[in-house]
């Protein structure tokens, strides 16, 4: 098996008294789906600005293909290959699916000081990033991002994450605020992204998401990784439980039915 | 100018200056309707295209700042100024022109780089800190003007600068409109051709956004308002040559009138959306609501009402267009 291209080894990080992560070890392959899994507030977006150079480690290092490496800020973390897609995409709804695509690396034309934007280039190589990637529905570059639908705009991200060579690909909640459909469109380009070669962490609270396209699977529970496999190695119901913080998922249900038990047994009586 | 990529009408609908266009087509039918042929000969003209001049030129840079997402309300006083300090420099010292000139467009640097710095370092909207500039920059140049002059109004006569910055062109056309026309170019060519433009789209959309994608957003802000100061420091200082004189408080108009332009003009007030020329359009359309009403029968005090109604109304023109904007979808080809 290949070295992993991104390596955290005991990474702590607190914020003044507050400890937020506690001994995080991690690492992900190059064409491998990583799944970070945990329940709001277990973390997972500390670790991910971590990852991002948003944060930087109060101890404990990161390494990209077997090097310790510092990332001061996201800049730097883009620089290496990391690419990070936000819940909404992070694209700008009144800017046009080329000019957004190619912001902050504008193609331009011309010379000197006359140096002026190429509209027909950019939008060109931006429709054919995202078509690469299945979604042949964006045919015109000059639509405006806002104009596309959630996962449409997920994939556009995507599509410009993938373009600009990207090896890490970090998703945030990427199918949270979507529908089934759109979802799956999205689960289709994590696994199109992956076979690309890139090494994808897939940041989530579905585990039927997860499971989808995930081959290696980390809870993430008060800061800690509570659990780490591989596919195949627990079913949707242990994941589920872990998430929730072990066996109390069981309990939770139980109290939920003997709650719904008593109102149905109240109702009667109140009508 | 960014082309079209077809001159269909449905293309023309989902641009951003449509619905100031609309807006300054209806504006100037009625006042011509009801202003007779004064309001639309060379002489009327040059009454309100003399204000869109001096307007237009702090119109622009406000309204790209607006696009970045932020505002800057400071040029109330820092055209104001530019004016006293010109004059008091080439009139009350009478040391040459260009070191008044130079001296009033530094000021208006100097300010404007406080007004980015203070945004950037201190994370306070815009708005307050330029509302404190204003504030701030008013006092100042009451207090130094009495300290120096021991008046608040001061003369300048630079007749040999008058051709540049403050002649009647055929004794009816300001030079000014000619500058107007220049930065209208300038600023059309940064936003719209080069690729400064996307970035500062791509500011308004989402700074944090932008900032990740590389683009260095806090030097962008800083020269964003460093080129309103500047902006302002200029209508200031062709003010006072024109006049040949200069006052303390000679700009606060300039606030409300430069940010209904640009809003007129169809800049969304959030930010990320925009055009010059909409801003050029918005801008003629305040100039002939404001002059026109003297060619018509009516009195004066009419012409803000149509101000405030025409603003209302194109809000929410340009809403519509915008919302027209983001839900098209191309048509298949040979359907």
């Amino acid at each position: 098996m290949s070295a992993p291209i991104l390596k955290l080894a005991k990474v702590n990080k607190s914020f003044g008294p507050i400890d937020v992560l506690h001994d995080i070890s991690l690492e992900v392959r190059a064409g491998e789906v990583l799944c970070l899994l945990g329940d709001n507030g277990a973390g997972k977006s500390t670790l991910i600005k971590l990852m991002s150079g948003v944060y930087q480690p109060s101890s404990g290092s990161i390494e990209m293909d077997g090097k310790p490496e510092h990332f001061p800020n996201p800049r730097a973390a883009a620089d290496k290959g990391i690419a990070t897609v936000h819940q909404f995409g992070g694209t700008f709804p009144l800017m046009s699916i080329g000019r957004s695509f190619f912001v902050g690396v504008e193609p331009t034309k011309g010379w000197g000081p006359f140096k002026v934007y190429d509209r027909k280039t950019a939008n060109a190589i931006a429709v054919e990033a995202v078509q690469k990637l299945g979604i042949t529905r964006i045919t015109d570059g000059d639509r405006l991002v806002g104009g596309l639908s959630g996962g449409e705009r997920q994939s556009l991200a995507i599509a410009r994450a993938v373009h600009f060579g990207a090896r890490v690909l970090i998703l945030d909640e990427p199918t949270a605020a979507l529908g089934v459909k759109q979802a799956t469109h999205v689960l289709r380009i994590v696994n199109e992204a992956k076979r690309r070669g890139l090494a994808v962490i897939f940041i989530t609270h579905q585990v039927m998401h997860a499971m989808a396209v995930g081959d290696h699977f980390a809870v993430l529970i008060r800061g800690a990784i509570a659990s780490d496999f591989r596919k195949g190695e627990k079913t949707r119901e242990e994941i589920t439980d872990l998430m929730a913080g072990g066996a109390s998922m069981a309990n939770l249900e139980a109290e939920i039915e003997s709650a719904f038990g008593e109102d149905e047994e109240k109702t009667p009586r109140v009508a | 100018m960014s082309s079209s990529p077809s001159l269909s009408i449905g293309a023309l609908l989902r641009r951003p200056e449509t619905g100031s266009f609309l807006g300054l087509v209806a504006v100037f039918l009625f006042f011509t309707a009801f202003g007779g042929t004064n309001f639309a000969s060379p002489t009327g003209a040059a009454s309100w295209l003399n204000v869109a001049a001096q307007l237009g030129i702090v119109a622009i840079p406000i309204g790209l700042l607006m696009i970045a997402g932020e505002l800057d309300i400071s040029i109330g006083s820092i055209i104001p100024a530019g004016s006293m300090t010109c004059a008091i420099i080439s009139g009350y010292y009478d040391l040459p022109i260009w070191i008044g000139v130079g001296a009033a467009l530094a000021l208006g640097a100097v300010i404007g780089l406080i007004n980015g710095i203070l945004v950037i370092r201190t994370a306070v909207p815009s708005f307050i800190v330029t509302l404190g500039t204003l504030f701030a920059v008013a006092g100042m140049t009451l207090g130094f003007s009495v300290l120096v002059t021991g008046t608040t109004s001061v003369a300048i006569k630079v007749p040999e600068a008058k051709w540049l910055l403050g002649d009647f062109i055929a004794g009816i056309y300001q030079v000014t409109i000619f500058w107007w026309i220049g930065a209208a170019l300038f600023w059309s060519f940064v936003l719209h051709a080069s690729p400064l433009g996307n970035w500062i789209f791509a500011m308004g959309g989402d700074k944090v956004s932008a900032r990740n994608a590389g683009i260095p957003t806090e030097r962008m802000t800083v020269m964003l308002f460093v080129c309103s100061g500047m902006s302002a420091a200029f209508v200031g200082l062709s003010q006072a040559i024109l006049y040949n004189s200069a006052q303390v408080s000679a700009g606060q108009s300039y606030i409300f009138n430069s940010i209904i332009s640009v809003v007129v003009g169809g800049v969304l007030l959030t930010g990320g959306y925009g055009s010059v020329f909409g801003i050029v359009l918005g801008t003629l359309t305040f100039a002939v609501v404001s002059q026109g009403i003297y060619f018509t029968g009516f009195d004066a005090n009419w012409a803000s009402l149509i101000i405030g109604v025409l603003l209302l109304g194109a809000v929410l023109m340009n809403n519509t267009f915008r919302k027209m904007a983001l839900s098209y979808t191309p048509k298949k080809r040979g359907k």
